[in-house]
């Protein structure tokens, strides 16, 4: 059953009916988790307004993470089981995975400054996340430099498999090195957090989630397009009025 | 080579990490000029930061470990290409990989000869900069012991990223983007040995890190590079 939507032609319908309602869950999820985070959600008594941004900072940090390991468990599957869909996927994730490392390091400037009183400081977790983000660079480049497709695949696939190494690093660095970042507040069962800060992150979280499969759904429908398009099925899909 | 005397082949870890070590030497000591060449960039490029900072003594003294390790990776980086390129531009890589030794052998050996080649002469000549930039004995020695003991992460890193990239477009500035934030713990804690030791903090657990490294690698790199190889003569 599952097998069966690992062949693009089949999966390509499915995402193209997927990805809406992932985006209408987006977005509804990103009313919520806004109007509780900058509404209902109490001022911080230390940090006053500006520690608002933790609701886009932290989900998006996490999210790029994630991302990176989904592309890892798609490496996997694409080298082992050599299927194709699994590259395609990954090809189509690192994009949202860049862009969700770029805006966590972003707006963590933006709330560095007034918090810490700079833009940017060589913390260990920061450093890490820019690092992340040139993983990211790193793979994109290596998959677009290789001209077969299948060697690019399977290249990248190997490469992320590297670099998510990594990606422990970036969470351990916090206890490693322990500088500048504040220790990670959101700890299963003992929350430092109040209850609606916690509720809207959380809230917020499922939001980008439902984001990055939305995009990453449209993105791999475009590349399954691409790379199948001398194929009698794309043929016939393309000629359909 | 009559049958008796022809080992089994797939088992044949040993000789075939030997044949291709001592292939590779060999090639390195016929180029030797080439292989010189990332010692003295090392060099050259480490003796352009006190130009840019400033000669304040105590300053360099400071920074010397970790611009020792910033253009050791640079250095590292230039020699990368070397590893493959050329047996894969004339065919040998393929040739190699269809021969009966383990892939993964061959690749320890062509790893272990990069190591010979260059992150073991800088590691040897960082004394030298370390002198320009005014650091005392002691604190050489756990310099280059940090060198000694992290730069075999660099060359096994290093090499999966150029088999990775074989083949590609513009494969010298990718492998950088590809290497460069992999190397970050390594550079990390090899500066910080010496900086931990210059501050009278216990050095030790940053050299067990490195060697940890080190070894994690030793253990699975040849066959991640064997794997690359593979995906590269696709």
């Amino acid at each position: 059953m599952l097998f069966k939507y690992a062949s693009p032609a089949s999966f390509y319908p499915l995402a193209g009916k997927l990805a809406p309602v992932f985006a209408v869950i987006a977005l509804v999820l990103t009313a919520v988790g806004l109007y509780q985070g900058f509404i209902i959600a109490p001022t911080d008594f230390q940090q006053g307004e500006v520690y608002r941004i933790i609701f886009i900072h932290v989900p998006s940090a996490w999210m790029g993470m994630f991302i990176y390991l989904v592309m890892a468990m798609y490496a996997c599957l694409a080298l082992v089981f050599n299927t194709r869909l699994s590259a395609m996927m990954m090809q189509a994730l690192a994009p949202t995975g860049a862009i969700m490392t770029a805006i966590a390091l972003w707006t963590g400037a933006l709330w560095g400054k007034p918090t810490w009183g700079t833009y940017w400081a060589w913390d260990a977790r920061m450093t890490s996340t820019l690092f992340l983000l040139f993983l990211y660079f790193g793979y994109m480049a290596l998959d677009n430099a290789i001209e077969d497709r299948r060697r690019a695949d399977k290249a990248g696939a190997l490469l992320v498999l590297v670099g998510v190494v990594n990606v422990p690093i970036i969470y351990f660095s916090v206890r490693w090195w322990n500088t500048l970042h504040q220790g990670a507040t959101v700890v299963p069962g003992s929350s430092k957090m109040a209850d609606t800060m916690l509720a809207a992150m959380m809230v917020m979280t499922f939001a980008m989630w439902a984001y990055a499969i939305a995009v990453a759904l449209w993105r791999v429908r475009g590349i399954i397009l691409e790379r199948e398009k001398n194929t009698a099925w794309v043929q016939e899909l393309l000629d359909r009025p | 080579m009559n049958a008796m005397a022809e080992p089994e082949a797939e088992f044949a870890v040993l000789p075939g990490f030997v044949a291709v070590l001592r292939r590779d030497l060999l090639l390195a000591w016929r180029t030797r000029a080439e292989i010189a060449q990332p010692v003295i960039f090392f060099i050259m490029v480490a003796s352009l930061f006190p130009l840019g900072i400033g000669a304040d003594m105590k300053l360099l003294a400071r920074v010397g470990a970790g611009v020792v390790w910033a253009c050791g990776v640079l250095a590292t980086l230039l020699s990368l290409p070397r590893i493959f390129a050329q047996d894969h531009a004339d065919g040998t890589l393929e040739q190699m990989a269809l021969s009966a030794y383990p892939l993964s052998a061959i690749a320890g050996g062509k790893l272990a000869a990069h190591w010979l080649t260059t992150g073991l002469p800088l590691s040897l000549t960082a004394p030298v900069i370390g002198l320009q930039f005014g650091m005392d004995a002691p604190t050489q020695g756990v310099l280059v012991l940090s060198l000694l003991i992290g730069s075999p992460i660099l060359s096994m890193i290093g090499a999966i990223a150029a088999a990775l990239t074989l083949g590609a477009r513009g494969q010298s500035l990718l492998i950088a983007l590809l290497v460069l934030p992999l190397y970050v713990p390594v550079v990390i804690f090899g500066a910080g040995a010496v900086e931990s030791f210059g501050a009278g903090i216990d050095h030790g657990a940053h050299l067990a890190l490195l060697g940890a490294g080190t070894l994690a690698g030793l253990v699975a790199t040849p066959f991640v590079v064997a794997a690359a190889i593979r995906i590269a003569l696709d």
